[in-house]
């Protein structure tokens, strides 16, 4: 959990800042608001890693958290499906919105909410089985498929849209570790696809992979845009302007600025991410 | 630091050079003391497995002699065919044999007794029991000889004894010398030792009834400790939470594995025995006890192979909308088993190989033949070299080695099924 690391340290150096967060609304893109986010704070334990953060993420559209190591972005992005719920000692106060409906609620089922927000990791993680099994999975323990044939067809079409389909069509049945890394990630993200969601996480979804690798795999997030609402947390700012419509940077657990894309490397408000931008930091 | 203290590169060079030299001599040194511990190891395992095999190897060659017998009608009731006596007309037909006439004292018909079995004369009994109409004719029986003649044989009675401080005189060797010669006795593999079970003869004592009692003991254990272990783990490992009360039972957990195994047994006495009324020497309460003393060890085994499965994978699991239970039970374990085979695997073998509390419990009992069951009478492997090593028959002693021979041979074949479940699942990796 890199979000841990070095939190505790900074916050006694570094004098809060109040971002004003209509500011950051203020020249928001277009597009319909999927994921609300307001007061965020998240605790490991006695350490505080999120500090307030509110954040509008909006539908159909590529959502890049970027921000020095340790900064908070991926435990931001792992409260908005729960992944936080399985780290002991991990508490997350404030709204989280998904249409309107707090992800925090008891009503909600995290197998429910993690169905309808996906998540690839920054390590192509699939399981060791077969290709087919992989991306099978999801379906199956939800009981989306009714038959066989249906199965099958999810995981092609699941397959086809992660722009996989082609490379692995005849070797289905072979395990899914045996890809090579980039090919391996392309799996995983056919693996959140195949149960319908409606929002993909992505945390550092290129770090492990050669830059013709990372290439596909930008090209894939900005065909998936369409379809569904991404959110990216990237160290690459070349990546971050390259996919993103809209991002966020956070610092020291809190989310300094947010706004289109093009104004936040073009025009930053804050000089903190004029700085990181500019990799005078971070 | 002043400049003064700064090396220059040539002297910073001499310095690591000079050094250079005692570091190699440091490296030769621990290899060199590597390999001694790695010598000293193999010499005393060479020593041990030698003197087992060298004392036990003989137990597998047994004699057995083949005699013809006249069932005679005058000495073998029809009605009442049981009461005759059968070892007498075996002695007396080996006599006839030799070419010697019996005493009227019987004195060399006792004699021969001394050098056959008397499982000849059970053959015989048995045999006209299942058929009065063998009475009148002759047959021929074929049995081990005595354990103190098979030695003699073997070489481990020596004519070059004084007669008076060994067990057969020289009248008996000359006898078994000319039986030899004449063909009646022969040697071959001993199937006995491993189709018989416990006897107060040593030539006619095996270890089936141990090796099935250890069999049924063992089914009892692995029933029980493996799929509590394996359950107990998981539920520790994966479901409970991280609090003072799991970190209590854990330390519990490890000091139990540490626990000596007689406690196990005095555990087993007061509450399966005492208690529970658990028939004692039976496979059950050996099963129970020894799965007691496999839990712990069976939980740390699996507890650390669930540990090993890299936390990608239950990310992977969680991420697609599984449930913790489907997460723990689709990936996390089957991905561990290799893991929890090996440790339940050998925590069996060790289980085989526990002697204590098996005494504690009562299974320290002569039990001339399989068990009936889990809840009869039985013996275990362990046991059984224990049995026959407090023995005073000196046939016993090549049979407490040869019982051990056995024993380390199921041994060896449990780790090697431990080494290849670990090799056979970690391909999919």
């Amino acid at each position: 959990m890199p979000s841990q690391r070095d939190d505790s340290i900074a916050h006694d150096t570094v004098a809060p800042v109040h971002i004003a967060v209509d500011r950051a609304h203020a020249s928001q893109p277009a597009g319909p608001i999927k994921i609300r986010a307001r007061d965020v704070n998240v605790f490991y334990g006695d350490k505080q890693a999120l500090f307030d953060v509110s954040l509008d993420v909006p539908e159909n559209s590529v959502t890049a958290l970027i921000g020095p190591s340790g900064c908070g972005k991926s435990t931001f992005l792992r409260s908005i499906n729960r992944m936080n719920d399985t780290i002991p000692g991990c508490k997350v106060t404030g709204r989280i919105e998904l249409d309107g409906e707090d992800v925090n609620d008891r009503s909600i089922d995290p197998v429910v909410l993690r169905a309808r927000v996906g998540m690839v990791f920054q390590k192509p993680n699939p399981f060791p089985k077969t290709i087919f099994e992989n991306v099978a999975y999801g379906p199956r323990i939800h009981g989306i498929a009714t038959g066989k044939a249906e199965l099958e067809e999810i995981v092609e079409r699941s397959l086809k849209r992660a722009g996989l389909w082609a490379e692995v069509a005849d070797r289905l049945h072979q395990p899914g570790t045996g890809l090579s890394g980039g090919q391996q990630q392309r799996l995983v993200i056919a693996r959140a696809i195949a149960v319908s969601p409606e929002v993909i996480l992505m945390d550092e979804p290129c770090s492990a992979l050669d830059p013709i690798a990372t290439a596909r795999i930008e090209e894939l997030i900005d065909e998936l845009r369409n379809q569904y609402c991404i959110v990216i947390v990237t160290h690459s700012m070349a990546q971050a302007a390259r996919v993103s419509q809209k991002t966020a940077f956070f610092h020291l657990g809190k989310l300094v600025e947010a706004g289109p894309t093009g104004e936040i490397f073009t025009n930053p408000r804050d000089s903190r991410t004029q700085d990181y931008i500019t990799g005078r930091f971070g | 630091m002043t400049d003064a203290a700064i090396p220059t590169a040539a002297s910073l060079r001499q310095t690591v050079e000079a050094r250079l030299k005692k570091r190699h001599a440091q490296e030769m040194r621990f290899r060199l003391y590597g390999r001694m511990a790695i010598i000293v190891a193999l010499c005393f395992l060479a020593l041990l497995l030698g003197r087992i095999v060298t004392q036990g190897y003989s137990t597998f060659v047994d004699y057995r002699i083949a005699v013809p017998v006249y069932l005679d009608p005058a000495r073998i009731d029809k009605a009442d065919p049981t009461g005759a006596n059968y070892d007498m007309l075996v002695a007396q037909s080996i006599l006839t044999k030799l070419g010697e006439q019996d005493d009227d004292l019987g004195e060399k018909s006792g004699k021969v007794m001394e050098i056959m079995s008397n499982d000849l004369g059970f053959q015989l009994l048995k045999m006209v029991r299942e058929d009065p109409s063998l009475i009148g004719k002759t047959i021929t029986v074929t049995g081990p000889v005595k354990s103190d003649a098979a030695l003699y044989f073997k070489g481990q009675i020596k004519r070059s004894t004084p007669q008076d401080s060994r067990k057969l005189d020289d009248q008996q060797l000359d006898w078994m010398d000319k039986l030899k010669a004449s063909g009646a006795v022969t040697s071959g593999f001993n199937v006995s030792f491993l189709t018989n079970s416990d006897s107060t003869e040593p030539e006619q004592a095996g270890v089936l009834g141990a090796i099935v009692g250890s069999a049924m003991m063992l089914l009892v254990t692995a029933v029980l400790a493996v799929p509590i272990g394996v359950l107990a783990a998981t539920y520790l490992e994966e479901f409970a939470p991280k609090n003072r009360w799991t970190d209590i039972i854990e330390v519990n957990i490890n000091n139990l594995a540490a626990v000596p195994s007689i406690v196990y047994g005095l555990l087993g006495l007061a509450v399966f025995i005492n208690w529970l009324a658990v028939p004692r020497s039976s496979p059950l309460l050996g099963g129970l006890v020894l799965a007691l003393m496999a839990l712990p060890t069976i939980i740390i085994a699996t507890r650390s192979a669930l540990k090993a499965v890299p936390p990608s994978i239950r990310e992977a699991a969680l991420g697609v909308g599984a449930s913790r239970t489907q997460t723990v039970f689709h990936h996390v374990l089957p991905l561990a088993m290799p893991g929890v085979m090996t440790g339940a695997i050998l925590s069996l073998a060790h289980a085989l190989g526990e002697t204590a509390p098996l005494l504690m419990i009562g299974m320290i009992s002569f039990v001339p033949g399989v068990p009936e069951g889990f809840t009869g009478a039985a013996t275990v492997l362990p046991v059984q070299v224990f049995i026959w090593e407090n023995a005073s028959e000196r046939g016993f002693h090549e049979r407490t080695a040869a019982a051990i021979i056995v024993l380390l041979v199921f041994m060896i074949i449990m780790n090697l099924a431990a080494i290849l479940v670990r090799r056979r699942f970690e391909r999919r990796w």
